[in-house]
């Protein structure tokens, strides 16, 4: 039997989590895609038959899943079910909404955010924010996953050759609606998705200084973070903020300027492959996890920063 | 209008936790022990609502160890009105949560049950959405916001990117994120009222549910450490070394 994992996409775009998720799956068997939405499936379906890995592309195009709504969309995965050994998505908004209400309607115990594949029944997951890691071996007949992407390389983009086929809708619950959607406008990558990620603390002191982030991530391509405490005082809107309350991310490079580097903090960038941390308080906890310390006042720091990357 | 109102017992969130060397979990003995944040900002929009005028009871629920008990009377000084403690040894899995929360819900018949969106000792983020499947109820997670009129649950949701608004008929299950509200202190007079708020015990027996795991932990351990890397001196110095030696830029 096969492993089917839901796709997560947005405007006819395939979330990068997703491509994470498949490259968990196919530790586990052979990957079926399902790409559920409105008018955007077809495009987000053929995205989906280019990704390395996967063997079939379901696809199912209705104003039912238009906004993917956990209800229907549970509904979809439960039909499906009985034809897969694994039913996978990524830890998005969608996977962590949608995952858990399949697993009890299939009556199964869903492993949250597995971070590792040991075999078909045992993975390994983050617990106490990260502060340890659980391996656990499920009894049930058949697993429910989300699937922790800065765990999971993932798979190209392109590559792949799989066929689509169409499937018919599950039918409407009839108990929830869509009002509206205020996403955050931004041309920057997704901080879950960024290779590089820039977050501002308490140090930044209001949200007008954010503006000197800006050109530094424009020059990477990387992500704008924020810590709690520079959320919390209002500097920036929450969907900013990086910790154990908010995202979780491991980019390549991850620079946390102004700030301290508390405990919530640490256990949402604490992956990243490379650290550096800019601080004028030199006894700054973030300076025991940071690659790279430079102990200086940001605000003569960060315009030299952005003259040294115009340099080269 | 009825509230239902779940509340777990964990390790105090500014304890930094310690895996026991026997890798079979994390050491709880002697470890300070509080209410799940999550599930305080819940009991906090619980309240909320009563004060005005949407909801006329809030019960507060726990499932475990005796020693819940002193969750439920936190949750009660904060304003719930009554306590139900489900005893258990352990503390179940979320399915098994879910299913002894919908065995209450069935009999106490809320309108809408406000959950925390994860615990912060397992980090499953499962039983609100878990619970709602099991009823057949609407689910209203992550939620920042939450209006109630007439007989649907207006619920702005912590969405990747933003923010989504969604509708809800009632009954439904919200699950509440950190924006929600901010929980207040109880008052010493609001504790000792507390005192005198009725607790019902019950087991998991006689509910008709048996909380036996589906997953047994082979392992507990820790994360791998990460060393404290270098300082440099200057900015120039930085870029060079994130060009050069990380090759990351």
């Amino acid at each position: 039997m096969a492993v089917l994992v839901l796709i997560d996409h947005e405007k006819g775009l395939l979330k990068q989590p997703s491509r994470s998720a498949i490259a968990a799956a196919a530790k586990l068997g052979e990957v079926h895609a399902l790409v559920a939405g409105g008018e955007e499936a077809g495009a987000a379906a053929v995205a989906a038959t280019k990704l390395p890995g996967v063997a079939k592309v379901l696809k199912v195009e209705s104003a039912i899943y238009a906004h993917a709504l956990a209800e229907p969309l549970a509904a979809l995965l439960v039909t499906l079910a009985p034809g897969y050994t694994h039913l996978l998505a990524a830890s998005t908004a969608v996977g962590k909404n949608v995952m858990p209400r399949v697993a009890a309607l299939l009556d199964v115990q869903p492993i949250s955010d597995i971070a590792e594949v040991i075999d078909a029944d045992t993975f390994v997951r983050p617990i106490y924010a990260g502060n340890a890691l659980a391996t656990v071996k499920s009894s049930d007949a058949k697993k429910v996953i989300t699937v922790r992407a800065a765990s999971f390389d993932p798979v190209p983009a392109e590559g792949g050759a799989a066929p689509i086929e169409g499937i018919g809708d599950a039918g409407d619950t009839g108990v929830s609606r869509f009002v509206s959607a205020e996403l955050s406008k931004s041309e920057r990558p997704e901080l879950t998705a960024a290779r590089v990620v820039i977050s501002g603390g308490r140090g930044m002191q209001n949200g007008d200084n954010f503006a000197l982030i800006d050109p530094i991530a424009e020059k990477l391509g990387a992500a704008v973070g924020a810590s709690r405490a520079a959320v919390d005082a209002g500097f920036v809107p929450n969907d900013y903020q990086v910790g154990q309350t908010g995202k979780i991310v491991a980019p390549e490079l991850y620079v946390a300027i102004g700030i301290s580097g508390a405990i919530q903090h640490l256990a949402g960038m604490k992956d990243s492959k490379v650290i550096v941390a800019i601080n004028k308080d030199e006894e700054a906890p973030i300076f025991q996890v940071a690659d790279y310390g430079l102990v200086a006042d940001l605000f003569t720091a960060l315009p030299e920063l952005k003259a040294e990357l115009e340099r080269a | 209008m009825k509230l239902l109102v779940p509340v777990k017992r964990v390790v105090d969130y500014n304890v930094k936790v310690r895996v026991k060397s026997d890798q079979t979990g994390v050491e709880l003995a002697g470890v300070k022990m509080a209410m799940n944040p999550f599930d305080e900002i819940a009991i906090e929009e619980a309240v909320r609502l009563k004060e005005k005028g949407v909801a006329t009871e809030i019960v507060a629920i726990s499932i475990g160890v005796t020693q819940c008990q002193e969750t439920i009377r936190t949750a009660l000084a904060m304003g719930a009105d009554r306590g139900i403690l489900v005893e258990t040894e352990a503390s179940p899995e979320p399915l098994a949560v879910a299913k002894i929360l919908k065995a209450i819900a069935e009999t106490e018949k809320p309108a809408l049950i406000i959950l925390g969106k994860q615990a912060i000792d397992d980090d499953m983020n499962a039983t609100g959405q878990m619970l709602a499947a099991l009823l057949g109820w609407p689910q209203g997670t992550f939620a920042s916001k939450l209006a109630i009129e007439g007989g649907t649950a207006t619920v702005t949701r912590e969405v990747d990117g933003g923010l989504e608004t969604i509708a809800l008929t009632l009954p439904a299950i919200v699950t509440a994120d950190l924006r929600l509200n901010e929980p207040r202190y109880a008052s010493l007079p609001n504790i000792m009222k507390a005192r005198k708020k009725p607790i019902a015990v019950m087991k998991p027996a006689d509910l008709g549910v048996d909380p036996a795991p589906r997953l047994t932990t082979v392992k507990v351990t820790e994360p791998p450490k990460r060393l404290a890397g270098k300082k440099v001196g200057s900015v120039a110095e930085l870029v060079e070394k994130l060009r050069n030696e990380a090759k990351v830029i």
